[in-house]
């Protein structure tokens, strides 16, 4: 495996910082956008960059808020990027944009991209499978998908569930049932909704894990959902990522 | 959770952070992951200046009564203030907070 830092063309034309991480051994193989949470462009997240080409995907994690704080320490460039509202939507979508197009244009692409968040990157996924033409999504407890967000929040954060008729790709959902943030019943409503629409998705709800059980540095870690949920990634991306 | 909500306040004063002191020029307060504390949320206040880049911060992670106990504290100690201190100082703080 190979990672390094990059240089990606993404919304409106904008030069940003990427992680880049890819097999070396392989060819023709499927393309992952980590979508990183709120807390940044961070450690954690780059670790789980990598881990997607040790299983043989090319992976690629945008840093949402290099234009607030090019070259900042990632907890610096967060408080940078929430001082001023956070990621508006529409940047969100052409920075995803430009990762996917960006992945599909290595040599060792199969054409195949898919988007996985978490946290508020959860929600960001659900955004760019629903905005852009992809082949897979995977939504990690994104919150403010279904529910307005509370009071106080910014702006550029509304809920998405209108721009469900227009997900483009399967999507997998991986939530924690003591969530509250998204809540069991919006976990439902969002499940009804794309039922509805004759979506192809699965979700999955982990009894005894709340919100962020993925973060393996952090209280919230479950490793038996977090286990179970990456065996499902895998799954999943082995189903829609292949040749 | 990721809560997005976020207070944010003018303030004037110096801080202590990672290249030494610097003026401070503002605030932002908001319960939400930290990056360090061992919590799944906590109450977080970046004290800046944005002029001076995203580095120019000082920041603090709280569990919600060591913030509760820290803001009392800080009222304590203004209200403590003997008066004539308080008429002679610029009460900058306050005035920009209230």
């Amino acid at each position: 495996m190979r990672a390094d830092t990059v240089s990606i063309v993404g919304a409106g034309g904008d030069q940003i910082e990427a992680y880049l991480a890819q097999p070396i051994d392989r060819a023709s193989v499927g393309g992952v956008v980590v979508i990183h949470h709120m807390p940044g462009y961070d450690e954690q997240t780059k670790e789980i960059t990598r881990r997607f080409a040790a299983h043989g995907y090319l992976a690629l994690c945008p840093n949402l808020y290099w234009r607030e704080a090019p070259g900042a320490s990632p907890d610096d460039a967060a408080a940078a990027a929430r001082a001023q509202g956070g990621v508006p939507d529409e940047r969100l979508v052409g920075d995803v944009a430009g990762a996917a197009s960006h992945l599909r244009s290595l040599g060792s692409s199969n054409g195949k991209v898919a988007t996985i968040g978490y946290c508020s990157g959860g929600r960001q996924s659900f955004l760019a499978a629903c905005s852009l033409a992809l082949d897979a999504a995977v939504d990690c407890y994104g919150a403010f998908v279904v529910a307005p967000p509370p009071e106080g929040a910014p702006v550029t954060v509304g809920p998405l569930l209108h721009l469900a008729p227009g997900l483009s790709c399967p999507l997998l959902g991986l939530f924690g049932a003591d969530d509250r943030f998204p809540s069991p019943a919006e976990v439902q409503e969002l499940e009804k909704v794309l039922s509805e629409l004759g979506k192809t998705f699965e979700f999955h709800s982990y009894e005894g894990a709340g919100h962020a059980f993925f973060a393996t540095n952090r209280t919230s870690y479950r490793p038996e959902a977090a286990n179970d949920g990456w065996d499902r990634i895998w799954e999943f991306f082995g189903r829609y990522l292949g040749t | 959770m990721c809560t997005y909500q976020t207070t944010s306040l003018p303030l004037r004063g110096s801080g202590k952070g990672a290249g030494g002191w610097f003026a401070l020029s503002g605030a932002t307060v908001y319960f939400d992951h930290p990056v360090h504390a061992g919590a799944e949320h906590t109450v977080n206040i970046d004290l800046r200046n944005p002029d001076r880049g995203p580095q120019a911060r000082v920041a603090v992670e709280l569990d919600p009564a060591s913030a509760r106990a820290l803001a009392l504290a800080i009222l304590q100690t203004l209200a403590d203030v003997p008066p004539a201190l308080r008429a002679g100082s610029t009460g900058g703080g306050s005035s920009v907070v209230g």
